[in-house]
């Protein structure tokens, strides 16, 4: 397929060498690191889980006791302490949770522990291969009721049990895609908190169990009106990667995971970071699950015409930091943003501009379009309208993902009757242009055409400025969304441990086997 | 003068609403969409449209008219002050206060939402308002989101600020009232709360409300940045005043 903005897409080839460039010296900073977050990730996919009398999580009780042993990597004491007491997972999840202390046991023979680390890998295998081929299937059992773009929705009332109701209604008016947008905060705790929670304050705790709940609600929900509803949350934030094993082991389909996100916006270490994006992308790519990259918050801060291109710069790299966990074109939902000034003159060309010419770059990836926020205001009425036009772009363009937009943006966390307005309006405009975009070719040289480059070439021009920098220094300098992130500052940079050359994990043994990587 | 809502005629009191009852649409649901609306205090009730959002509930759009009005005569509000623009702002204190003033901001407590503060602070402001960094006559920290009270506090201290601003979007199940209570307690426990003017900011904030809780000023919804400074400089002054007479 040729460029329908009829551009020259060759300066994408010079992004994408530039993209690895800049990634190249951090691959070798991710390779030789973990972190207790990776650590604890482990144990769970090994079956470590439940929480101690003052709620701490038997993941973060083991990676405590372990202490500077973590640069072995956590799996061999876990399994050693499972050998050694003659344990079952369960059993010693118990112990641990009572004070049990798995470094403090000597070590059997490493032999008998390769083999039942093969044995824990081998359950995993069965269980995320089992999600892979249920999803597979009852995706393309009930593919003709789907929507395209799919229509995402967020349900955020703190209580599962309410957040259930709502997304089952979400489903029911046709929402494609349900996310349970996560407690404000969430992301700084270095913990997950366990079961089934009923408070938070704008989102809901990502829980195993609370996932589990969710899961079920939009089975049975899917099953009635034939359709797989998707299930998103978030990986991000200093329990990344646990948040990816739980959203593997519980078949979540989508989670919101970013390369640099949470050091930007959530000022979080860039070491810590970006070792624990690239388990999580690992594990995303082999449970075949979706991510969605955070491009739009770089418009929300900043003006989204003259900065457009650093989102699709900071595309560049989520591709490659992407690509190097294993991750495939099909799972990238890389992410953008409608989020124009809705009084500049001609603002729809451009956002049309920005939206087809990402199509055209990543032609093969599940692009992800958010709505408009910035601009919002209590004015519920032009929101609406607002919100109209972008449901055109995401259409007429060929985004992957819609995120809808709420008429009460602004204002509080969506009713019940917000969704199911958005879900009707997003309806009527994807059924009503249904074939527009196949009909329409931009005018050579126009508006469109010539903004669609100017996006391109100033973003080529900006990557070749990181990777002059490198991007540690590039982020430290504020180039990325105007802040600055020293190096050594940000939360969680103590919890980064450099690998010792005996460090032993059999899961991203595994994972980087079946992924070819690394 | 007494007002009621206009529709298209003098004094008609039409209204409309829209709402959601946890009930599953049929002739019994509209009609007890009417009657709400009856209770409501509305007349002429008109259920125009009605539709199904789930097994177990409904959503109505609902014309009425209302006898209600209001004395706008006895209506008492605070009417933010005639601002200055960004020009004005940086003259006045130019003029007035002779040196740079020093403004620390954050959004503070588990509130992850940087935009209020971003709006006002950013150097690229909001809607075309420049926010304080632009200000030449202004030195603007940003401290982002999710700051405890007591390291805003410290950082006003170090940086010997002028004036403090603190963004609360988040206001579920009311923890800004919460986290603003404890902020300005442990500014009066610190013994500072007359060397900084307090601002807060955010979208349920009113001036009102800022006041009752022991700040200088509150900002709502549609506030700009040199609504702000304007209110800070002016402050800064009067206290000035206050003190040296």
């Amino acid at each position: 397929m040729g460029s329908k903005l009829g551009i020259d897409l060759r300066p994408a080839e010079r992004a994408r060498e530039l993209a690895q460039t800049i990634v190249a010296p951090v691959q070798a900073h991710i390779e030789a690191h973990t972190t207790v977050s990776v650590e604890r990730a482990t144990l769970r996919l090994m079956g470590a889980d439940g929480v101690n009398g003052d709620d701490v999580p038997v993941p973060n009780l083991a990676v405590h006791s372990l202490g500077q042993h973590l640069d072995y990597g956590a799996a061999r004491y876990y399994i050693n302490a499972l050998l050694a007491k003659g344990f079952g997972v369960d059993e010693l999840n118990r112990a641990i949770a009572d004070g049990f202390d798995i470094g403090a046991l000597p070590l059997v023979d490493f032999a008998h522990i390769e083999e039942k680390g093969r044995d824990l890998v081998g359950q995993f295998e069965a269980r995320i291969q089992s999600h892979v081929t249920h999803r597979r299937e009852a995706v393309a059992r009930y593919k003709a009721h789907e929507n395209s773009p799919l229509l995402y929705v967020i349900v955020a009332t703190g209580n599962i049990y309410e957040d259930v109701k709502q997304a089952q209604a979400a489903a029911m008016q046709g929402a494609d895609a349900i996310a349970v947008i996560r407690s404000t905060a969430q992301s700084l705790l270095d913990y997950v908190p366990y079961g089934a929670t009923t408070e938070g304050f704008g989102g809901t705790y990502a829980t195993r169990e609370n996932f589990r709940i969710m899961r079920a609600a939009l089975d049975e929900t899917g099953e009635q009106i034939e359709k797989y509803v998707r299930l998103v949350n978030y990986a991000s934030g200093l329990c990344m990667p646990e948040i990816a094993a739980m959203g593997a082991l519980e078949r979540l389909d989508m989670m919101l995971n970013d390369s640099m996100y949470g050091i930007l916006f959530r000022n979080i270490n860039m070491a810590r970071t970006f070792v624990d994006q690239s388990f999580s992308r690992m594990l995303h790519a082999y449970a075949d699950i979706v991510i969605n990259t955070g491009e739009d918050n770089y418009l929300t801060t900043a003006d989204a015409y003259e900065k457009g291109y650093t989102v699709l710069a900071s595309q560049f790299i989520n591709e490659r930091f992407a690509l190097n966990a294993g991750l495939p074109h099909r799972l990238m939902g890389l992410g953008h943003a409608f989020e124009m000034d809705p009084g500049m003159e001609n603002g729809f060309l451009y956002e049309l501009a920005q939206a087809q010419l990402i199509r055209e770059i990543f032609p093969d990836c599940p692009l992800k379009y958010m709505p408009p926020t910035k601009y919002m205001t209590g004015d519920i009425f032009k929101g609406y309208a607002m919100n109209t036009l972008f449901n055109l772009v995401g259409r007429v363009t060929g985004q992957s993902i819609l995120l809808l937009g709420m008429l009460t943006e602004a204002i509080h966390t969506p009713f019940l009757q917000d969704r199911y307005l958005a879900l009707a309006n997003a309806r009527y405009v994807l059924n009503n242009v249904r074939d527009l975009g196949a009909e329409i070719a931009f005018k050579p040289g126009g508006k469109i055409a010539r903004r669609a480059e100017e996006v391109l070439s100033q973003a080529v021009m900006f990557l070749e400025q990181v990777a002059e920098m490198g991007l540690f220094d590039a982020i430290e300098q504020g180039l990325f969304a105007d802040v600055r992130r020293p190096k050594g500052g940000g939360r969680g940079m103590e919890g980064v441990h450099p690998k010792s050359p005996e460090y032993w994990n059999p899961f991203e043994g595994f994972l980087r086997k079946e992924l070819n990587v690394g | 003068m007494h007002v009621r809502a206009y529709g298209d005629t003098m004094d008609d009191g039409a209204v409309q609403l829209s709402f959601t009852l946890p009930m599953a649409h049929s002739p019994k649901a509209r009609k007890a969409a009417r009657l709400l609306a009856q209770k409501m205090g509305l007349g002429a009730c008109e259920v125009v449209h009605a539709a199904s959002l789930a097994d177990d509930f409904t959503f109505f759009i609902v014309y009425g008219k209302t006898t209600a009005a209001v004395d706008v005569d006895q209506i008492q509000v605070h009417v933010q002050e005639e601002g200055m623009d960004y020009h004005a702002v940086n003259e006045f204190i130019r003029d007035r206060i002779r040196r740079r003033i020093v403004v620390v901001g954050a959004c503070t407590g588990f509130d992850a939402h940087t935009v209020g503060i971003d709006a006002i602070m950013n150097m690229k402001g909001y809607d075309h308002h420049y926010g304080l960094e632009r200000y030449p006559m202004i030195d603007a920290h940003n401290l982002g989101a999710q700051v405890s009270n007591e390291l805003l506090i410290q950082k006003a201290v170090d940086l010997n600020a002028d004036a403090v601003l603190l963004s609360q979007v988040v206001t579920q199940k009311d923890t800004h009232i919460y986290n603003l209570t404890h902020f300005v307690e442990l500014v009066e426990a610190e013994g500072l709360r007359s060397r900084f003017v307090l601002c807060v900011g955010g979208p349920r904030i009113t001036h009102e409300l800022a006041l009752e809780l022991g700040f200088d000023a509150g900002f709502g919804r549609g506030t700009y940045p040199e609504h702000v400074a304007s209110f800070i400089v002016k402050k800064m002054v009067e206290r000035e005043r206050v003190l040296s007479s």
